[in-house]
């Protein structure tokens, strides 16, 4: 209670009612038009270009409105959403297998451990066919079978194939179709494209969000841009952890400056952890790289019984040495136990001394992932045939031939479902401020399924937001501000202090040092386990840090050019305050589910146990100030077409 | 491992460049090339100098953000993006030449960092296929026979770096521009446009300032992703076949 204030309890209030498959339908027949010749009078700015973010702009500037849009890379076709392998679900039932709209809501809510939106996940799926529909129109190439349609694989152990794809690349095929369809739309004038800028405040006059301050990257030129409505689609804040499969750029900067005006966040401590990345070769490592989950299909995975084998070449370890932790703890789901179980016991073994691989900084993170039976058992071809891409990446990056020697994983920082709170519509709260994609917080609940982030960003992109959006304009234009209005003049003000600041202090350490010690704080004491001693530790250790970065951070360089370093250090400093919330979030949440495991709360077996009558909440947490404790608003989450249910791998 | 790096140095766009020397001690085998950078620059940092630019972002081979020419050869000796280009690729007491992309269509911005802009203005002039959000037919209406779309998929793969105009002796981006004009042209919703594209597209090249392709095929040999010369004899059918058009 120490670490926040309670507040009052949150409603949605454009939660709609009525029976679940009829709530978005009429939510799209009662959003207001906007009538053509109107709305090229009508501005909106987009921040990020990913999959949620590119759709938008290119479906906002084909309905006829004024679109601007940002992103800190070069071009937007670098998001990245561009990196994500698997594929994208849908609930086209091509298979006849027993797939329905229905299913897919159903798998995603019991996916995300009974903490997402109902009513939100519904009309995910309802339009995820949609999605297909649009892309491959927009020419993705998807994998298709002899008969020229298009084919499916089951995903993320569901047990209908609802997953489309394109080799292990879907990710980036569905966002070089967001990004022509968004760069046709620049052609034509309705999109204006700002790269290499970036979103260092947002403007909120009288009530509403108004538009952003932001940073062109290269020239150091602070700009004010100015619209009616505002989206933030800049993704998520994995990195907050340092290490993480998050583009090096990936930042929470947009969403924490628009958490700072009054837009709440939500669930923030749900992370994402998958088990199957490269592990860490040294203390230069600067990200992690993600191998996909399907290597568990074939792959046995174990550690040494003994810790003094450790060391030793693990084609020398005989048998009856090796411990198939997954398969002894977990007999019936074997290897194939959910990513954050899986996760769970890899750091375990390591922790008690058995993990595998080089030692950095004293502890071998690192268990063996072997072929070695699957290549005895289907022969070297047929394993090359089904994983070669990922063996030939491995190998790659590791310089170890995994077909001759057991490959090594670890788990890692992957995705968040935490992130800004938005009512049905997308609408944060702050008027006019609207969320999409990962940046916000309402479909995946606290842990995502495999293929539903990408299919969650087009979904908001290209159908949701266009409606939502659509209402809120109809009571626009509004009343023009200059840039002058008081809101303007402070938010330009605050960029601008806070980047002298850093490049005034001329301390002793880089950003990124102080960011790499912040990510240990968090993946130790607010990674997958977390307990009370632990979280109140991160925070004190946090603040400590954040005060010695405002006082010792060396920022060489000027604002007025291309500066890395200055970038870092604006991000940086968010990530401490974010680092924190998560971590007072966490502590608040005291049951395990989903990614997010507390240690009082586990049943006797040592499985996740949720407290539903106390906490199938949302964590909606608004910003008091800074060294104020922040305020908890609890929106309540009602299922009415679901029943809630436990969990059981065993 | 210690290296030796010589790097191009160049303070903005307005500014003369010129090659600095920096030691590299202690570096790892299993470092990637930017990762040894990133060790340079926190060095650079401690010492008061500052950093030097240079871009990457995801560091796991495909936003195509990452582009040097190392030792003269775009993305360095391996056939992979800088990102994923690790130290055990050179020998201890190695010296290292780090440049920024060669070609005059993509200005030098700061040190090794570069605009390529001119990639996305060529999408802009017709990379795409009109079709507006909501508006699609069920997927399954079209179908497309799988070799032409496994095909499609393999030169959809480009990730825009950059690297067949920075190893093309005439900076041409024809690799770049045959990629995208060979995947949306093999399949059938990309035919109502095929002409126009590829003219459009082509047009938009040469005023970049990209140069011609004279088949020399350091392009399709510097690719990360391994896109075949062969789409530039498809650029240059849909050209021709265009042309016949009448556009």
């Amino acid at each position: 209670m120490g670490y926040y204030t309670p507040g009052e309890p949150l409603v949605d209030g454009k939660a709609p009612d009525g029976p679940v498959a009829e709530r978005w339908q009429n939510r799209k027949f009662e959003a207001r038009l906007v009538n053509p010749a109107n709305r090229r009078k009508l501005s909106i700015i987009i921040v990020g270009t990913g999959l949620a973010g590119a759709s938008a702009a290119a479906t906002l500037g084909e309905a006829g409105y004024n679109v601007k849009t940002f992103c800190y890379q070069d071009s937007p076709r670098r998001a990245h959403s561009i990196a994500a392998q698997g594929g994208i679900n849908a609930a086209k039932n091509y298979k006849e297998d027993g797939d329905s709209v229905h299913r897919l809501f159903y798998d995603t809510v019991k996916g995300g451990d009974y903490r997402s939106r109902e009513s939100n996940v519904y009309r995910l799926a309802e339009v995820s066919t949609n999605i297909i529909d649009q892309c491959v129109a927009q020419g993705v190439p998807f994998a298709r079978e002899y008969g020229g349609l298009l084919d499916n694989r089951s995903f993320g152990g569901v047990q209908v194939s609802r997953t489309f794809y394109a080799r292990g690349q879907t990710g980036q095929q569905l966002l070089i179709g967001a990004y022509q369809a968004l760069e046709r739309q620049i052609s034509t004038g309705t999109v204006s494209m700002f790269t290499r800028h970036e979103m260092l405040e947002l403007i909120v006059a009288d009530g509403k969000a108004r538009g952003i301050i932001a940073r062109d990257m290269v020239t150091g030129e602070i700009q004010t841009h100015l619209a009616d409505v505002v989206v933030i689609a800049s993704g998520g804040y994995g990195n907050v952890f340092y290490l993480s499969t998050n583009a090096m750029g990936s930042n929470v900067t947009a969403a924490w400056r628009a958490h700072r005006k009054g837009a709440y966040m939500a669930n923030p401590c749900y992370t994402q952890i998958h088990p199957t990345c490269i592990p860490v070769s040294g203390s230069h490592q600067s990200k992690l790289t993600l191998m996909s989950e399907s290597l568990r299909n074939d792959g046995r995975i174990w550690v040494p019984k003994n810790q003094a084998d450790c060391d030793k070449d693990p084609r020398d370890i005989p048998e009856e040495d090796r411990d198939y932790y997954l398969e002894r703890i977990y007999p019936s789901f074997g290897n194939l136990v959910p990513r954050d179980i899986a996760s769970r016991a890899a750091k375990n073994v390591c922790d008690e001394g058995r993990g595998v691989g080089p030692e950095v900084d004293g502890t071998r993170r690192g268990v063996y992932l072997d072929f070695a039976d699957a290549i005895d058992r289907l022969g070297r071809d047929a394993v090359a045939n089904k994983y070669g891409n990922l063996f030939d990446m491995y190998a790659r990056i590791t310089g170890e031939d995994p077909y001759a020697v057991p490959m090594r994983i670890y788990p890692a920082v992957h995705y968040v479902m935490g992130g800004l709170w938005v009512d049905y519509d997308l609408q944060s709260t702050i008027p006019g401020l609207f969320v999409t994609g990962e940046a916000n917080f309402s479909d995946h609940g606290a842990n995502r399924l495999g293929a539903s982030a990408l299919m969650q960003g087009l979904a908001d992109g290209y159908f949701v937001l266009p409606h939502t959006i659509r209402d809120y304009l109809a009571d626009g234009p509004f009343e023009p501000i200059g840039e002058d209005h008081p809101a303007v003049v402070e938010a330009r003000e605050s960029v601008r202090a806070r980047t002298e600041h850093f490049l005034s202090v001329n301390g002793t350490r880089s950003v990124d040092s102080y960011h790499r010690e912040l990510g240990n704080i968090m993946w130790e004491y607010c990674g997958m386990e977390r307990n009370e001693t632990g979280l109140k530790k991160a925070i004190d250790l946090i603040r400590g840090l954040r005060d010695d970065y405002y006082r010792n951070v060396k920022v060489l360089g000027a604002s007025e050019s291309l500066n890395q370093s200055l970038e870092k250090a604006h991000r940086v400093a968010d990530f401490f305050e974010l680092g924190e919330l998560m971590c007072v979030d966490a502590l608040n949440r005291r049951e395990s589910c989903g990614g997010h495991f507390r240690s009082e709360s586990q049943t006797e077996d040592g499985e996740a146990l949720r407290h539903d009558e106390e906490f199938a909440y949302v964590a909606a947490w608004e910003w008091a100030g800074l060294d104020e404790k922040p305020i908890l608003h609890k929106e309540d989450l009602v299922y009415t077409a679901i029943e809630m249910k436990q969990r059981s791998y065993k | 491992m210690n290296v030796t790096l010589k790097i191009w140095r160049q303070p903005d766009a307005a500014s003369e460049g010129a090659i600095h020397t920096y030691e590299v001690a202690d570096v790892s085998p299993d470092m990637s090339f930017l990762e040894m950078l990133d060790v340079l620059n926190e060095q650079l940092n401690d010492r008061g100098e500052e950093p030097v630019a240079f871009e990457s972002d995801c560091r796991e081979g495909i936003c195509g953000n990452c582009g040097l020419m190392i030792n003269g050869e775009a993305h360095g000796p391996e056939v992979t993006t800088t990102c994923q280009l690790h130290m055990r690729s050179f020998t201890d007491g190695d010296t290292i030449t780090v440049e920024p992309w060669r070609a005059d269509a993509f200005p030098v911005l700061k040190d090794l960092v570069v605009d390529r802009g001119a990639l996305d203005r060529m999408i802009q002039a017709g990379g795409y296929i009109s079709v507006n959000t909501g508006s699609a037919p069920e997927a399954h209406s079209v179908p497309v026979p799988k070799d032409d779309a496994d095909r499609a998929f393999n030169v959809a793969t480009c990730i825009g770096c950059g690297a067949c105009v920075a190893a093309c002796p005439n900076g041409s981006a024809s690799l770049f521009l045959g990629a995208k004009v060979t995947h949306l042209g093999l399949l059938p919703q990309g035919q109502p446009e095929r002409d126009e594209r590829v003219v459009n597209m082509v047009a938009q090249h040469d005023h970049e300032g990209f140069g011609g392709c004279t088949n020399i095929g350091a392009c399709t040999a510097a690719c990360p992703k391994e896109i075949p010369l062969d789409v530039i004899s498809q650029l240059n059918k849909d050209l021709r076949t265009a042309i016949k058009h009448g556009h």
